[in-house]
């Protein structure tokens, strides 16, 4: 007999019996979209994404973030939304990357996010939600008084 | 192994309020070390959360996330639900942290 092979078997059937047991994340579903992170500009992020051209503005999202930020390096950015969100974003326009977040929201959980981020200079910051297929956004420009990239 | 994460999760009126403190550099990929070298990116890129072993939060995190991440957010649970905190960042390192929701 073989003995790899049935060492094989006997690891790929421990490794199924852990999936469905969910002791090993099946989460990992979406993989991390490195062309929407390394993505440079708004377009390309959005392309990435597939967004389509631009989202629409929406008042049924809401971009919590102060008007100025002293500290670019801790910026507190939130988003919350009345739509059924499935997807969040946050895009920093001038940053030398402009993805900073994309968050994945289940069922059951609600569609508010709050993180912090870095921001490199004063810049409109994009926050993006996808309910129903459909991607919608809000903007709003921060003012940095002292960069967090850099130095 | 990194530092543990801080995770408080609270529940009211049937909705548990979860955040989490990461630690980690979340280096940028920007800096320059003292002799003007660029220091090389490196942050978490993944975060899971699961409740009572259901997938309630997925992150991708770019390096525009400030060090040591902060996240807060909100799902319908109750008291005494388990949740375990996954991340990976982008040298492959990985932690779990576990809390319950009081």
């Amino acid at each position: 007999m073989n003995q790899q092979r049935r060492a094989l078997l006997k690891y790929s059937a421990v490794f199924g019996l852990m999936a469905s047991a969910g002791l090993i994340s099946v989460a990992q579903a979406e993989e991390w979209n490195k062309a929407a992170f390394e993505g440079k500009s708004l377009d390309e992020v959005f392309k990435a994404l597939g967004t389509g051209s631009s989202p629409d503005k929406s008042s049924a999202v809401t971009l919590n973030a102060p008007d100025i930020a002293e500290n670019g390096a801790v910026v507190p950015v939130g988003i919350t939304t009345t739509l059924k969100a499935d997807q969040m974003a946050i895009l920093v326009e001038k940053n030398p990357s402009t993805l900073a977040a994309q968050f994945f929201i289940p069922a059951g959980t609600e569609p508010f996010v709050t993180t912090r981020i870095k921001m490199g200079q004063t810049s409109n910051v994009y926050a993006l939600v996808k309910a129903d297929g459909k991607w919608s956004m809000a903007v709003k420009e921060i003012k940095v008084t002292l960069g967090g990239c850099g130095g | 192994m990194s530092d543990p994460m801080r995770i408080r999760a609270a529940e009211k009126d049937g909705v548990v309020d979860v955040k989490i403190l990461m630690k980690h550099d979340m280096e940028s990929g920007q800096r320059k070390d003292s002799s003007g070298k660029l220091i090389p990116a490196w942050f978490i890129s993944s975060l899971n959360v699961k409740a009572q072993g259901k997938d309630v939060f997925n992150a991708h995190f770019g390096p525009a996330i400030s060090k040591d991440p902060f996240l807060n957010f909100k799902y319908k649970g109750s008291k005494g639900d388990k949740i375990v905190v996954n991340w990976v960042d982008t040298k492959g390192d990985k932690r779990s942290d576990e809390a319950t929701a009081t």
